[in-house]
């Protein structure tokens, strides 16, 4: 957890560097940054979190137990969902710091981080089930969720940068409601999905 | 005895990419019998356990446990059924006794009793160390633990005897008396003829995936 | 040989959706008379869609992956209403008011996406009719379709390219629609990648169609979200291709692509579907008698 920390930081002080010194643009592009760095620290938990299932076939034990695979899958969701959320909550003060993007609108900001993590960790456990039974799991992993998640992806940075930046239209609601509308049917259709994925 | 055989399987085959680890086999098991699989390495008793214990599905034929078909029901298959496995099945991190709480709470069983079964299988003074640190016989032993912790009707035991010392071997046919007194089925796979031979009612073997031996023909 | 109903009725389907779509169309304007049997242009698109999305459905669920025969006529048939539809769309039909030539591109981009998208709903009914009935023909179909629909996307993206840089002056707008594409485009190429990395066929099918499930979900959200995030542009106006001269060409394309690509699926679904026998072929030797 705290390598990934290390890593999401490192991330976001390189993404700077394409930018180049200049502060308005860093605030402006800061909220791009933070999920970018996000996204890439994710791939990391999210291939490793069926580490533990996968060395004795833990995960093929607790089926023929028989416990519910949605169960399992919900299971394993939330534990990578409230990872991924305490994560960005942590990256929040490096973007603050390097990026000069700060707020006081505090507890939404790190309620739009609970909504867009929750929209990679619903795809991300399931196809996570998938690669970590597969040779190159680094590679298929990202390849699967990126192009998935981007509505998620979108509506968080929109978010995050209406926060950071002001709201003068109003307009983070319909963003809000986009990652819910998300968060809610990949939360349900993977955890139908989840029990044939994992199945022999 | 009874007009229903607990396991019947008719022409049931599964491959793993081009080769047959079972290509095809027959044979019935009463309730309550001692069946000993038994054949060479690479004969296919395990493949047979695992797809009876609904592990891997089979590519062709039927098999029937406890009147369930193990391809289409296997939910209700999985709740008669304990596969003792090569795959210890056991969280590395965790301890002996927090892995079976895992199972417990998975099968809604209670916490309480986890400790004499530990006790049960002379793992009770390492009840609270992780699995990473235990020998392979150990992790046998608990995972024998886990079985009877599912109170099945049907157990699978793939190579029970192996990695244990002549103490767990005891340990072994005691358990399985045990289980045979309540009425519990068992198929065991072992190429340990000698110790299996006294125990078993019937007796198959396997050759490249078909049984060259016993069985009920069909 | 009742195999050969099928066939037979989605072939008239077919052709009832060719008569309606672009026969009547034709004589009405060049010919000048009327073939309509009285029926309102609105039922006349309505039937010619229809029958045609019923008659390339029956030929995709009825073929049995044995002869490419079926799709070798298919692919003919498509292959010469494309080359009708070119030969009106660049030389019969006049220059767009506004776009002038560049607007022909037209021609071939709006059916190339109404194809992309057909042929990506092919591959998700194919991933839901193999997780509910495990029959492997649609997990062959599945491949076929994705594959078709991937290329069908990747065209679809550079099309758009093309006519985006003498229109906007960029090669790429971020207009939802085309964004929206490259999106899918990489959504099923990484569903692809995985049916490369994984070599057990059972666990293949189920796992790229729950893909596939997945994916085809979010096409309408990708949509949406990309609308809204560039919102602050204006949004394009729908090219103007229902005025009359214009359709002619356009449906003829629309036909041609339909063909071809109910064509190449059936004929990609046939080599899914030899590679699938032999990994899934049954034991050899006395398989059943086995005691």
């Amino acid at each position: 957890m705290m390598a990934v920390f290390v890593f999401g930081a490192a991330a976001l002080l390189l993404f700077s560097f394409a930018v180049g010194p200049v502060a308005e643009l860093l605030r402006q592009f800061s909220a791009g940054f933070l999920w970018l760095g996000l996204l890439l620290s994710s791939t990391l938990t999210l291939a490793e979190s069926y580490h533990a299932e996968m060395e004795n076939r833990a995960l093929e034990g607790l089926l023929l137990l028989p416990s519910d695979p949605r169960a399992l899958y919900y299971g394993k969701a939330i534990a990578n969902w409230l990872q991924l959320w305490i994560l960005g909550v942590a990256l929040t003060p490096v973007m603050v710091i390097l990026y000069d993007a700060g707020t006081t609108r505090i507890f939404a900001l790190v309620a739009v981080i609970g909504l867009g993590t929750a929209g990679l960790s619903a795809p991300g456990t399931l196809y996570a089930a998938m690669t970590a039974q597969v040779r190159s799991k680094q590679t298929l992993l990202p390849l699967l969720l990126f192009p998935l998640i981007v509505p998620a992806l979108l509506a968080s940075v929109k978010a995050t940068s209406l926060i950071v930046l002001g709201d003068p239209m109003g307009e983070i609601k319909s963003w809000l409601t986009l990652l819910v509308a998300f968060d809610a049917i990949y939360w349900s259709l993977c955890g139908l999905l989840f029990g044939r994925v994992v199945e022999e | 005895m009874a007009a229903h055989p607990i396991i019947k399987v008719e022409n049931l085959a599964r491959r793993y990419g081009r080769r047959w680890a079972l290509a095809g086999i027959n044979f019935e098991a009463r309730e309550g019998s001692v069946v000993v699989v038994a054949g060479r390495n690479g004969a296919g008793k395990s493949t047979l356990l695992r797809v009876l214990a609904t592990a891997i599905r089979p590519d062709r034929g039927t098999a029937l446990v406890g009147g369930f078909n193990v391809a289409r029901e296997r939910e209700d298959v999985r709740k008669i059924t304990a596969l003792l496995s090569h795959y210890s099945y056991l969280y590395e991190s965790l301890t002996a006794r927090e892995n079976l709480r895992v199972a417990a709470e998975h099968l809604g069983a209670g916490r309480n009793g986890l400790m004499s079964l530990l006790e049960r299988v002379n793992l009770g003074p390492r009840a609270d160390d992780p699995v990473s640190t235990f020998s392979a016989g150990m992790r046998k032993r608990l995972s024998f633990a886990r079985i009877l912790l599912q109170d099945p009707r049907v157990v699978m035991l793939d190579e029970p005897y192996g990695q244990l010392d002549p103490e767990g071997f005891v340990l072994v046919d005691e358990v399985v008396k045990e289980l045979k007194a309540k009425g519990t089925t068992i198929l065991m796979a072992t190429h340990q003829l000698e110790r299996g031979a006294s125990l078993a009612d019937d007796t198959i073997h396997l050759e490249a995936g078909r049984i060259v031996h016993g069985g009920s023909p069909c | 040989m009742p195999r050969r109903y099928p066939y037979v009725i989605s072939s008239a389907l077919l052709a009832v959706a060719i008569y309606f779509g672009l026969a009547v169309t034709y004589v009405d304007q060049y010919l000048h008379a009327d073939i309509s049997l009285g029926l309102p242009v609105a039922a006349r698109t309505l039937i010619a869609v229809l029958s045609g999305l019923i008659g390339a459905a029956i030929y995709l669920a009825a073929d049995d992956l044995k002869s490419p025969r079926c799709a070798n006529r298919l692919i003919f048939t498509g292959v010469i209403l494309m080359l009708i539809g070119t030969w009106f769309g660049l030389f019969v039909a006049p220059p767009e008011e506004f776009m002038g030539d560049v607007q022909r591109i037209m021609y071939v981009h709006v059916p190339t996406a109404w194809n992309g998208l057909l042929a990506l709903t092919v591959a998700f009914v194919c991933a839901i009719v193999f997780l509910f009935k495990g029959d492997w023909k649609w997990d062959a179909r599945m491949e076929a379709s994705i594959e078709v629909g991937v290329v069908l996307a990747f065209l679809l993206c550079v099309q758009g390219a093309i006519w985006a840089k003498p229109t906007w002056g960029v090669w790429w707008d971020w207009d939802p629609r085309l964004t929206t594409t490259a999106v899918l485009l990489f959504a099923f190429l990484g569903i692809l990648a995985l049916r490369k990395f994984v070599d057990d066929p059972m666990k293949r099918a189920i796992w790229s169609s729950v893909a596939t499930i997945i994916a085809y979900v979010d096409v309408p959200i990708v949509y949406f979200s990309v609308r809204w995030w560039n919102s602050l542009h204006q949004l394009q106006s729908n090219p103007n291709t229902v005025s009359k001269p214009f359709w002619i060409p356009l449906r003829a394309n629309a036909f041609g692509i339909l063909f071809v690509m109910v064509g190449f699926i059936m004929l990609r679904a046939r080599i899914a579907s030899l590679r699938l026998e032999t990994e899934i072929a049954p034991p050899p030797l006395e398989f059943g008698e086995a005691v």
